[in-house]
C-alpha cells in the first residue's frame, strides 16, 4: 500500500492478473488498451495507467465490489457498475470520470468520512492511508453529515495529539455504545475498531492469501466491524498466526504495526530476502535513514508473492538485542572468562592457534563448519578457507544434520541435489503428498500456498506420526492421514510402490521411455513380494492396509502428483532410502517433468540448499562435485593457486569423534549451534570440549560458544550484500540495508581471518565473490548480480542451454540420463523401544519459533512459544499420571531432560512430540546418536523414550545452567 | 464466558451438532437446533460447530452475529418486539418505544430483573395498516398505544 515509496512496478493494481491467453481490446478514456480476458475494468484501467479511485480492491484479492467508489460509466450498460468486478469485453467503451460517477464517489467518500475520526495528522498512518489519498481523489470538500452516534469518540476529534485524544477521552462510560477501545494484544499489531471501514479486505486476505480464516465481519450493517475470532476473542486469543496479510491489506490505521507507530512512516525500501526458513520470501525492508521501520512481503517475489510469515514479517528484532555481542573476544582456556579485544588482536590469536594445531598435529587436525543461514558467498569462502588455507576437505554444513539425505538420495535416482519444482508448480497440482513435513509451521508461506490449491480442490495424502494442521484445518482436510509409527516411512513408501506395481496403476509408457528398464524391472519385482504388501506390514508401521491401498491409488491415478517431504523424511537411520523411495514413487506414476509434479524436499533454512550448493560437503567442491575428479580439483587450483587435498575430509560427527580421540584440534565453526542443534549432546559437548581452538562466528554468545576460545562477532542479513538459494533452488538476492552493527559483514571476517593465516584474498564486494562461483561451477555459470538485479531471481542451473534459469528440473529427461530404480530395503532402525524405554520420540518445531531459537526466542515470538513442551497421548499420559501442564522427565538411553507435558491426540498412543527450540530444555540430550547410513545425518525423528511426572530440572540441565553461566562471563574491557 | 449463564455440556451440544449434519449447508440448523434447545447459543457451542463443520469460530462467530435473532443470552420468558419501521414510527411508535423502555428501566434487547420481558426492536412486522404493531412471544398485535402495552407488560409479569 505504500506506493510512493518504491515507485517501479509496485502499484496495486485492483484486482489478480488474468491467466487467460485470449486477448481483449476496449478503450478507457479514450485510450486503447489490450489485456487477457478476464481481466476487471479497474485493472485494464490500471494498466493504461488510468487509477479508478477504490477501498476494498487490492490485487493480492479477488474483487469484492463492495466500497461503491470503483463505479465507472460503461457506454451502451445501464446504471454505473463497480470496475472492479465488472470483466473486460471486446469493444467496450469505459468512462472513469463522467459528472455522475463523480457525484457518486463524493457521496459514498463522504458516508465512509462521516464515521471516521479525523485525527490524521497524529495518526500512525499518515501519508500512508488510502482513505486519505481517496478522499483527496475524488475531491472531498464537506461533509455534511452532523456527528452522531459512531464508532469512535468523538471527544477526540481534532485533538492535536494521540495522548490529547486520550485525555480527551472520558472514563467509564463514553456515552457511545458503539465505541470499542483498541485491541493490543498481538505483540507486533494494533487493531483500531474507529478507524474500520469494513472494506474487509483484512478479512478477505485472512481467508484468500494466509488460509487461516481467523477474522470476520461481526454483525451487520452500521454496527458491523472486524471480529479475530468469536465474541470472546481478542488477536491473540484467536486463530491468527500473526502472518501480517491483514495488516498490509488494510487501507487505514485500523490494523497497523507497532513499529510504524512508534518510527513514524518509513520513507524507502530496499528489496531483500528474509533469512528465516528455505522458502526464501522477498521483502521490502523500509527504512527510514538506516533505521528499519518495518518489512512487508514483496509482491513480485516469486518465492512468496507477496506473503509472509510471523517470523519474516515481525521477528527481526533480535539484530537490535541486548544479547548480540558486537566485539571480538578471546580467552585462552573455556575455563576462563571472556576478553574483549580488537579485531586485529582476535585475529591475530586465532590464525596463530589454528597454525600451531596444524604444525603440531598435521594438516588435517583443523576444520570448518559452513552456516546454512549466512550467504552463498560467505558458505563458498568458508570452505574455501579449509580447501585452500588449511588445506585439507575438513568442510560439512549443518545441512548434515537435516538434508543431506536428500543430497544422496535425488542425487543417486536423478541426478541432481535439489527439488524438481518452483513453488508457483503448486497451483497445478492435483494430489499432494506431504511425508514428514509440516508446511504450515515450518514453512508457513508455502503452506499456505498449499492451502489455497486444496481449497480449490487439490487432494491431500498426509504421512505423519503426528496429526499436523494440514491434516485438518478450517476449509482443508486431508483425503488419507496415514499416522505411521516413527521410523517406518521405508516400510510405508514401498508398500505405496507395492500397490502401484501389482494394481498395475504404473506409467509404463513413461518408465520405458525416461527409466532403466532393467533396473525397473528389478525393483518391480522386488516390490510385488508379499512381504511388502501393505497387509503385510500394517502390524510394523500402524497404518491400515486399506487407507494405505486407498491412498497409493488416489497419488498414482489422481492427476498430477507432488510430493513435498521434510526432515521426517531425511532424519532417520534409513533417510537416504526413503529419499530413494520417494524418487521411485514419483518415477513409477510419470510424476517428474512436468509442471505441478514433481518431488520437493521442503529445506530447513534459509540458505541450506546454497550451503550445500557451495561445496560444504567434505567430499564435494562446489556444485557436487567429487573432490577425487582430478580435472575439477584443477579448476580451483588454477583459480586459487593451491595443491587441493584429494582425500575426502571429516562429517561433523567424524570431527567431534576425532576431538575426542584427540587428533582434531581445531574449528571454526560459522552461524551455527552444533551444541544445541546436534544430537546426543553430552558427546558434542566431549568434542569441543577436547578441542584446543574452537572459533565461533555468530551473532550471540550461543552453545556452542561456551566451549569457544574466540568469539567472532557476526553480522545479520540486514547488514551485508549476497545471494540465499531457496528449497526451490532460485537464487535471492540479499541486499545490505545497514551497515554492520559489529564492524564487518561476515564475508569480510572470514577473509581477514583467511588473510591473518597467510593467504591473499582480496575480495572487496560478494559480487566478486559470486564472479569466481560463476566461473568454476557450471550450475552457476550464468549467475552475477547483473542478471539478479535485471530478473530478480533465478533458479540454477543457469547456463548457456538455461540462461535465465530452470524452474522446472528433468523435463526432457532426468539429468543423469535414465532415472534409476533403487531397490528400497527396510531395515529397522536399531533404537527400538523396550520395557525401560517403550515410547517412541519424534521432533519438530512451530511457526513462531527457528530451529534453536537463538533469533525468535530474542523477539517477541516468544509470546506464542514460551518453552518447549513434551505432547503426549491422553492413553500414555493416564498410565503414568502425567497430568496436563506438569513437569514430567523424558528420559532416554543418552540422557535425560525435564519439560511440561500437553496432553493431545495429536499424537497417536504409543508417541510423544517434541520441540526443540529452546536451550534450557536440550531435546537433543535425549536423542541418540544413530545416523543414516549413506551420509550420517543422525535420526533425530526416532527416540526410545520413557515419561515420568518429575519435580523439576534434570542433574543435566542444573550442571549444564552453570557450566554455560561461567562460560558466558565477559570481562569489563580493559581501559 | 458468562459463568452466570446455563452452560449446557459438550456432548448435548455436540448431539444437536450432529443431528444436523446431514443437511446441505447445515450451520444455519445447527444454530438454530442449539437456540431452540436452550433458548440461546451458548458461547461454548462455536468451538464445537466450528470443529464439526471443519470452518474456524470466527466464521461461526460471524454468521450468528449477522442474525439477529440468535442469542447470545437467553430472552426472559417473554418476548416483546416493537417495530421501529417507517410505518410505526409516523403513528408514534417511537414514543411508545421510549416509554416502554422507561417503565421498565431497560434498554434495547434488554431484559427485565426478573426475567419476565425482553424488549426488542423489529424492522417491520408487515402490519404497517395497523400501526404501532408489536409481536409478543410470535404473536402481532396491532394499534398498539401506551395502555395496551401496559396490558401486555403486566401480563407478562413484568
Amino acid at each position: 500500500m505504500k506506493d510512493f515509496i518504491i515507485p517501479w512496478d509496485d502499484a496495486d493494481m485492483g484486482t489478480p492478473v488474468s491467466k487467460s491467453e485470449k486477448m481483449i481490446t476496449l478503450t478507457i478514456d479514450g485510450s486503447e488498451i489490450t489485456v487477457p480476458e478476464g481481466t476487471s475494468v479497474m485493472r485494464a484501467s490500471a494498466e493504461a495507467g488510468i487509477q479508478v479511485p477504490k477501498l476494498c480492491a487490492s490485487d493480492n484479492l479477488e474483487a469484492f465490489g463492495s466500497c461503491r467508489l470503483c463505479v465507472v460509466e460503461i457506454e451502451g450498460r445501464r446504471g454505473t457498475p463497480a470496475s472492479c468486478t465488472t470483466p473486460v469485453s471486446e469493444g467496450m467503451v469505459v468512462h472513469t470520470q463522467s459528472s455522475k460517477v463523480k457525484k457518486i464517489r463524493k457521496g459514498v467518500m463522504e458516508l465512509y468520512v462521516s464515521d471516521h475520526p479525523l485525527d490524521c495528522l497524529t495518526c500512525s498512518a499518515n501519508g500512508d492511508c488510502e482513505l486519505q489519498d481517496m478522499a483527496g481523489m475524488v475531491g472531498l470538500r464537506d461533509v455534511r453529515y452532523t456527528p452522531g452516534q459512531n464508532h469512535y469518540d468523538p471527544s477526540g476529534t481534532g485533538a492535536r495529539s494521540q495522548a490529547e485524544a486520550k485525555l480527551r477521552m472520558p472514563t467509564g462510560d463514553l456515552g457511545n455504545p458503539l465505541f470499542t477501545p483498541k485491541d493490543d494484544s498481538n505483540p507486533y499489531f494494533t487493531y483500531d475498531p474507529s478507524k474500520c471501514i469494513v472494506c474487509s479486505r483484512c478479512v478477505r486476505a485472512c481467508e484468500e492469501v494466509q488460509g487461516t480464516f481467523a477474522l470476520t465481519i461481526e454483525g451487520r450493517g452500521f454496527g458491523s466491524r472486524v471480529s479475530a475470532g468469536a465474541a470472546m476473542d481478542d488477536f491473540l486469543s484467536s486463530d491468527c498466526v500473526s502472518c501480517g496479510a491483514c495488516v498490509q491489506a488494510c487501507p487505514t490505521a485500523t490494523l497497523q504495526e507497532k513499529s510504524v507507530a512508534e518510527l513514524g512512516t518509513p520513507e524507502r525500501a530496499v528489496i531483500t530476502t528474509c533469512a528465516y526458513c528455505g522458502v526464501g520470501c522477498s521483502f521490502k525492508a523500509e527504512m527510514n535513514g538506516d533505521e528499519l521501520v518495518r518489512m512487508t512481503p514483496y509482491k513480485h517475489g516469486k518465492a512468496n508473492r507477496g506473503h509472509s510469515c510471523v517470523k519474516g514479517r515481525f521477528a527481526y528484532g533480535y539484530a537490535n538485542h541486548k544479547d548480540r555481542i558486537l566485539n571480538p573476544m578471546i580467552r585462552d582456556t573455556i575455563h576462563d572468562p571472556w576478553r574483549e579485544v580488537s579485531w586485529e588482536e582476535a585475529l591475530d590469536f586465532a590464525a596463530r592457534r589454528m597454525k600451531g594445531l596444524q604444525e603440531r598435529y598435521g594438516r588435517k587436525s583443523v576444520g570448518v563448519i559452513t552456516s546454512s543461514r549466512c550467504t552463498n558467498e560467505e558458505t563458498y569462502l568458508v570452505q574455501k578457507l579449509a580447501r585452500g588455507v588449511f588445506l585439507n576437505n575438513n568442510t560439512d554444513t549443518c545441512a548434515r544434520v537435516c538434508h543431506s539425505p536428500t543430497g544422496y538420495g535425488l542425487g543417486q535416482t536423478f541426478g541432481t541435489s535439489a527439488g524438481t519444482q518452483d513453488f508457483d508448480s503448486v497451483e497445478a497440482t492435483d494430489v499432494m503428498v506431504v511425508i514428514g513435513a509440516n508446511p504450515t509451521d515450518a514453512h508457513p508461506v508455502f503452506g499456505s500456498r498449499m492451502k489455497k490449491r486444496l481449497r480449490e480442490g487439490a487432494k491431500l495424502i498426509v504421512i505423519d506420526p503426528r496429526r499436523i494442521d494440514l491434516v485438518k484445518s478450517a476449509h482443508v482436510e486431508a483425503a488419507h492421514h496415514l499416522a505411521l509409527r516413527p521410523g517406518t516411512n521405508v516400510a510405508v513408501v514401498t508398500a505405496l510402490a507395492h500397490v502401484i506395481v501389482t494394481e498395475g496403476l504404473m506409467d509404463e509408457a513413461y518408465i520405458r521411455e525416461r527409466c532403466d528398464w532393467n533396473e525397473f524391472q528389478e525393483y518391480a519385482e522386488f516390490v510385488s513380494q508379499d512381504r511388502h504388501s501393505p497387509e503385510a506390514t500394517e502390524s510394523l508401521t500402524g497404518v491400515p492396509a486399506e487407507e494405505l491401498r486407498a491412498a497409493a491409488r488416489l497419488y498414482a491415478t489422481g492427476g498430477n502428483g507432488a510430493i513435498y517431504y521434510g526432515l521426517g523424511v531425511t532424519e532417520h537411520s534409513q533417510g537416504s532410502t526413503t529419499v530413494m523411495g520417494i524418487a521411485n514413487l514419483a518415477m513409477l506414476t510419470g510424476n517428474v517433468g512436468g509442471n505441478g509434479m514433481g518431488v520437493n524436499p521442503l529445506r530447513g533454512q534459509n540458505n541450506v540448499q546454497g550451503s550445500c550448493d557451495m561445496g560444504s560437503f567434505p567430499h564435494e567442491l562446489p556444485g557436487y562435485r567429487h573432490v577425487k575428479n582430478a580435472d575439477v580439483r584443477a579448476i580451483f587450483e588454477q583459480a586459487w593457486g593451491v595443491q587441493i587435498d584429494p582425500e575426502p575430509g571429516l562429517r561433523i560427527p567424524n570431527m567431534l569423534d576425532a576431538a575426542v580421540d584427540g587428533t582434531f584440534k581445531g574449528l571454526y565453526c560459522q552461524g551455527e549451534d552444533i551444541l544445541q542443534s546436534d544430537p546426543d549432546t553430552k558427546h558434542v559437548a566431549a568434542g569441543l570440549a577436547a578441542m584446543e581452538c574452537v572459533i565461533v562466528h555468530d551473532l550471540f554468545l550461543n552453545e556452542t560458544a561456551n566451549y569457544a576460545h574466540v568469539f567472532l562477532p557476526g553480522s545479520t542479513f540486514l547488514e551485508k550484500d549476497g545471494t540465499f538459494t531457496n528449497a526451490e533452488r532460485r537464487i535471492n538476492r540479499v541486499r545490505r540495508v545497514m551497515a554492520p552493527k559489529n564492524g564487518y559483514a561476515d564475508w569480510e571476517v572470514t577473509q581477514l581471518l583467511a588473510n591473518a593465516m597467510g593467504a591473499d584474498w582480496t575480495y572487496t564486494h560478494p559480487t566478486q565473490i559470486m564472479d569466481e562461483i560463476a566461473a568454476t561451477t557450471p550450475s552457476f555459470a550464468g549467475v552475477s548480480y547483473e542478471l539478479l538485479e535485471e530478473k530478480g531471481s533465478v533458479q540454477w542451473p543457469v547456463n548457456e542451454a538455461h540462461p535465465e534459469g530452470t524452474p522446472l528440473m528433468h523435463v526432457d529427461g532426468f539429468v543423469r540420463g535414465k532415472g534409476r530404480f533403487i531397490v528400497t530395503e527396510y531395515v529397522a532402525t536399531e533404537e527400538r523401544t523396550g520395557p525401560r524405554f517403550p515410547l517412541l520420540l519424534t521432533t519438530g518445531r512451530i511457526l513462531s519459533q527457528y530451529n534453536v531459537g537463538a533469533q525468535t526466542r530474542r523477539t517477541e515470538n516468544s509470546v506464542w512459544h514460551k518453552e518447549d513442551v513434551l505432547e503426549i497421548h491422553p492413553h500414555d499420559a493416564e498410565t503414568r499420571g502425567v497430568t496436563d501442564g506438569a513437569w514430567i522427565r523424558l528420559a532416554s538411553r543418552s540422557g535425560e531432560t525435564t519439560l511440561r507435558a500437553k496432553i493431545t491426540d495429536r499424537v497417536s498412543p504409543g508417541v510423544v512430540y517434541t520441540t526443540f527450540h529452546h536451550p534450557d530444555t536440550q531435546a537433543n540430550v535425549v536423542t541418540t546418536d544413530f545416523s543414516d547410513w549413506a551420509t550420517n545425518c543422525p535420526e533425530y525423528k526416532v527416540t526410545a523414550v520413557q515419561v515420568a511426572p518429575s519435580n523439576g530440572p534434570s542433574d543435566w540441565q542444573e550442571d549444564y545452567a552453570a557450566q554455560a553461566a561461567q562460560a558466558r562471563r565477559i570481562l569489563p574491557a580493559a581501559e | 464466558m458468562r459463568h452466570d449463564l446455563p452452560q449446557p455440556s459438550v456432548d448435548d451440544i455436540q448431539a444437536l451438532i450432529d443431528g444436523q449434519l446431514h443437511l446441505e449447508g447445515p450451520l444455519l440448523p445447527i444454530l438454530h437446533a442449539i437456540q431452540e434447545e436452550f433458548g440461546h447459543v451458548p458461547e461454548a457451542a462455536i468451538p464445537l460447530v466450528a470443529e464439526s463443520l471443519n470452518l474456524t469460530r470466527a466464521e461461526v462467530h460471524g454468521v450468528m452475529s449477522f442474525y439477529h435473532d440468535f442469542r447470545e443470552v437467553p430472552a426472559g420468558r417473554h418476548v416483546v418486539r416493537i417495530c421501529r419501521a417507517e410505518a410505526c414510527q409516523s403513528m408514534g411508535a417511537n414514543v411508545l418505544a421510549e416509554e416502554t423502555l422507561a417503565k421498565l428501566g431497560l434498554e434495547w434487547h434488554g431484559t427485565t430483573a426478573n426475567g419476565a420481558v425482553t424488549i426488542e426492536p423489529v424492522y417491520c412486522l408487515g402490519l404497517c395498516a395497523c400501526a404501532p404493531a408489536a409481536m409478543v412471544d410470535g404473536r402481532v398485535v396491532g394499534r398498539v398505544d401506551a395502555a395496551k402495552m401496559d396490558e401486555i407488560i403486566a401480563e407478562a409479569g413484568a
